[in-house]
């Protein structure tokens, strides 16, 4: 018989690598350093998933702590338990324990910023009414003292009720290892005494608990009465059958929202706190930086904001070119040396043209993500979003979206995945989906190629002045995407999406080094993200497509190019044999293409797209260009047989000699104005569908903006061609 | 007098906060209420929206909400 005490530790728990035995919730206010020290307590021992249902990441890592292991949490940064954004909200139902498939915490890991306790104690009372466990951690300590503020942990510590606080200087690691021993013992710690900054609400709150015989948590009936609209409220409401919470929220906030009360209340027991236990109450004036203010005046700032802009476009187009140039060529060598290696037919065209274009056209597009992902996580940890928010919101008010709407809208430029994922912060749902919708419409690098081949085929290179009529042109597509994104953002805020103005009440955090290693980390995570949300999208689009211009395939046409090359071999004498038969592969290429399901599907829909003037080539090559719009120059090439990888000149003869069989130019000037118009506004790529059906976690968005942007695309290239043909 | 005209550089001590407009309790989440010391610190181009400083934390305050914080001036030579 074993004695009914006696525990057997399994053999993986004795390692020096210990389970985790508790799960600790990292929560603390934007920028107040949590991340950073997240970092430094679990290391690279780090994982990224979901939560369900939301697109929000759940980031966890274990810290391994003297005698235990800890799982922690990391939660995006909050102000409240409002939940204003979805990030908030995300944070507050994890701490609360409503998340499924995370088991609500078991203590928690608050992190508040020295340099702006005011706030953060705001925070850390409403989390003090959770009852469990709570250790704090005081960052920025240096830059507090630098400063010239003065906490008194001592006094600060009995207004908490004894809470354990650890003052740490996350980027050095002092007082890491204090937190660190803090953080052992959390689990046993006692859950903090209750904030007495309300006493009112306090009483009702534990007398509902009673009544509700234990339906509800305290903090749950607290939620409840400050959020009345709640699934909470509604439990409660029904537990309570006869008490009327309504006239218990009278006499507690009066004829105000609740959350104002519940401000008022809690922020003047922080001042008391404050008046005691800090020496000295920073105002502004703290840094006399003379020249940090002269930079944030009006239009220093603005004039900055655009010159930083520049550098990130900058670095966006130029700096990754010659990576994109040097993917595009590998990809295409190893294609060709794969080709050559391998006998024709399908498996061959399968690996070269499906897979390894499909795998390149991929990465091709990583450089420019990553610098965009670079630049929007700098700006990011530095507070520099923030205050570019604040220095646009008059802006985009006009449009009835807020100046958080501008990164992303400015992101798109060069990608719609990462400025759709970017609007997460952007609190209110409504100003957030219009901000997806209007963000596919910006110029991003994918139409480039397509811009830059009909512009030099058919419009003239005819300068007036210093001005080119390309280059004009050019601009004139940067112009209507702006144009169809905001005039798109504006109507759906006045139809579909109307609501209340867009909040905009935003802390605006000073500059801040971003610290490498966080940086870091964040960008692998995103890259991962964009490769597994994008990427796969990218792929299996490229592999469609080419199984839809590969099959059926024609054995006649096959059998009349091995005659024809056969005879052309034996008939040929001098040079330019090699020339010759290329030119017979890329006409049996063609006429392969022509017949493809690909081709017949331009031939089918070509009454469609021919009030725009457009053939069947073009509407084939229009196609294909639908759920990735950059491999239409490609599929141009093969159509119009000179190769896929064909020289650019060679394709622009071609097409300017392009006619109808009655031997009309296909491409006249209003043709191609439309087609370049029908590019600027349509949602030629599935990656972006995807991830606006992810982000908004429904089908109805994407199907929604392809539908309307597709409409829009073509009404113009109709207009476009119909009164360009009748006027011109 | 209310915090819109509250000129670039000058403190203030909040008296009455309308809470009832719209956006106005995420500003008294972010700790603008009654009995605080703020400072119109700075603004965008045209003044609107105002960058407002309390306890040392900036917080942009657009100027339609500016209108329901009710201020007493203080004199600002320290």
């Amino acid at each position: 018989m074993t004695d009914a005490s006696t525990v057997y530790v399994p053999i993986e728990k004795i390692g020096i690598r210990r389970r985790a035995s508790a799960s600790i919730a990292v929560i603390g206010n934007p920028n107040s350093g949590k991340s950073t020290l997240f970092n430094r307590l679990t290391g690279l021992r780090q994982t990224t998933g979901n939560y369900p249902g939301v697109t929000v990441e759940k980031h966890s890592g274990i810290a391994q702590l003297g005698s235990r292991a800890l799982e922690l949490v990391d939660l995006p940064g909050i102000y409240c338990l409002g939940g204003f954004s979805t990030d908030e909200r995300i944070a507050v139902d994890v701490i609360l324990g409503r998340m499924e498939d995370t088991p609500p915490p078991d203590g928690m890991l608050v992190v508040l910023d020295a340099t702006h306790l005011y706030q953060g104690l705001y925070l850390l009372q409403q989390l003090m009414e959770m009852q469990l466990p709570i250790v704090v951690a005081l960052t920025m300590t240096d830059v507090a003292t630098a400063s010239g503020i003065d906490i008194s942990i001592e006094v600060l510590q009995r207004h908490l009720g004894g809470m354990r606080i650890c003052p740490v200087v996350a980027t050095t690691s002092r007082g890491l290892e204090d937190l660190k021993a803090a953080l052992e013992g959390i689990a046993d710690a006692p859950a903090p005494a209750f904030p007495e900054s309300w006493p009112e609400l306090s009483r009702t709150a534990d007398q509902l608990t009673r009544e509700s015989g234990g339906a509800l948590q305290r903090i749950d009936v607290i939620q409840a009465l400050i959020h009345p609209d709640s699934k909470r409220a509604a439990i409660l409401e029904q537990r309570l059958d006869g008490t009327s919470l309504d006239a218990i929220r009278e006499s507690l906030f009066g004829d105000e929202p609740p959350q104002a009360a519940e401000a008022r209340h809690r922020y003047r027991w922080v001042r008391e706190v404050l008046k005691e236990a800090q020496s000295q109450a920073p105002m502004l004036d703290r840094f006399g930086a003379r020249t940090l203010r002269m930079l944030n005046r009006p239009w220093p700032a603005t004039l900055m904001f655009f010159a930083i802009m520049a550098l990130v476009f900058q670095a966006v187009f130029s700096w990754a070119t010659p990576l994109m140039d040097a993917i595009d060529g590998g990809a295409s060598w190893l294609g060709e040396w794969l080709g050559s290696q391998l006998p024709a037919g399908a498996l061959s065209s399968f690996l070269t043209d499906g897979v390894i274009a499909g795998v390149g056209s991929v990465i091709v597009f990583l450089p420019q993500i990553l610098i965009l992902f670079l630049f929007i996580i700098v700006l990011e940890d530095s507070g520099y979003l923030a205050r570019a928010a604040f220095l646009m919101d008059r802006v985009m008010r006009g449009v009835g979206l807020s100046g958080q709407s501008v990164i992303p809208m400015l992101s798109s430029f060069a990608c719609a995945v990462p400025a759709i994922m970017a609007t997460r912060v952007i609190p209110n749902r409504r100003d957030r989906i219009a901000t997806i919708l209007a963000a596919p419409f910006m110029t991003c690098s994918a139409r480039l190629p397509v811009y830059a081949l009909l512009i030099a085929a058919f419009v003239p290179d005819r300068s007036f002045g210093w001005l080119n009529l390309q280059g004009l042109v050019l601009m004139g597509l940067y112009l209507l995407g702006i144009l169809g994104g905001l005039a798109t953002a504006w109507l759906m805020k006045r139809s579909a999406l109307r609501g209340p103005k867009p909040q905009f009440a935003l802390a605006l955090p000073e500059f801040r080094w971003p610290n490498p290693q966080t940086v870091l980390i964040k960008l692998m995570d995103r890259a991962r993200v964009f490769l597994r949300r994008a990427g796969t999208v990218i792929f299996s689009v490229a592999v469609i497509v080419w199984a839809l211009a590969y099959f059926p395939r024609s054995d006649e046409i096959r059998l009349d190019l091995a005659a024809a090359t056969a005879s052309t071999e034996s008939s040929w004498s001098g040079p330019g044999l090699d020339q010759q038969l290329q030119q017979l592969e890329n006409e049996a290429a063609a006429e392969q293409l022509a017949q493809s399901f690909l081709g017949r599907a331009g031939h089918f829909v070509e009454p469609l797209f021919r009030p725009l003037g457009w053939d069947w080539r073009v509407s084939a090559a229009v196609i294909a260009g639908f759920p990735a719009r950059e491999v239409v120059v490609a599929v141009m090439g093969t159509i119009y047989a000179v190769g896929a990888e064909a020289e650019e000149s060679s394709l622009v003869t071609k097409l300017r000699t392009a006619s109808w069989p009655d031997g009309r130019p296909i491409f006249t000037l209003p043709m191609v104005l439309g087609l370049l118009l029908f590019y600027a506004w349509c949602l030629q790529c599935a990656a972006t569908l995807a991830v606006i059906r992810r982000e908004t976690n429904s089908w109805r968005w994407p199907i929604f903006a392809w539908c309307y942007m597709t409409t829009i695309g073509y009404t113009g290239a109709l207009l476009l061609y119909q009164l360009g043909t009748r006027f011109a | 007098m209310t915090l819109q005209e509250l000129r670039p550089g000058q403190y203030a001590r909040i008296e009455k906060v309308d809470a009832n407009q719209p956006g106005v309790v995420r500003l008294m989440v972010l700790g603008l209420i009654e009995g605080v010391e703020v400072q119109h610190a700075n603004s965008a181009i045209g003044g609107d929206p105002m960058e407002v400083s309390v306890y040392g934390t900036a917080i942009s305050v657009r100027k339609q909400q500016a209108g329901c914080f009710r201020i007493a001036p203080l004199d600002s030579n320290d």
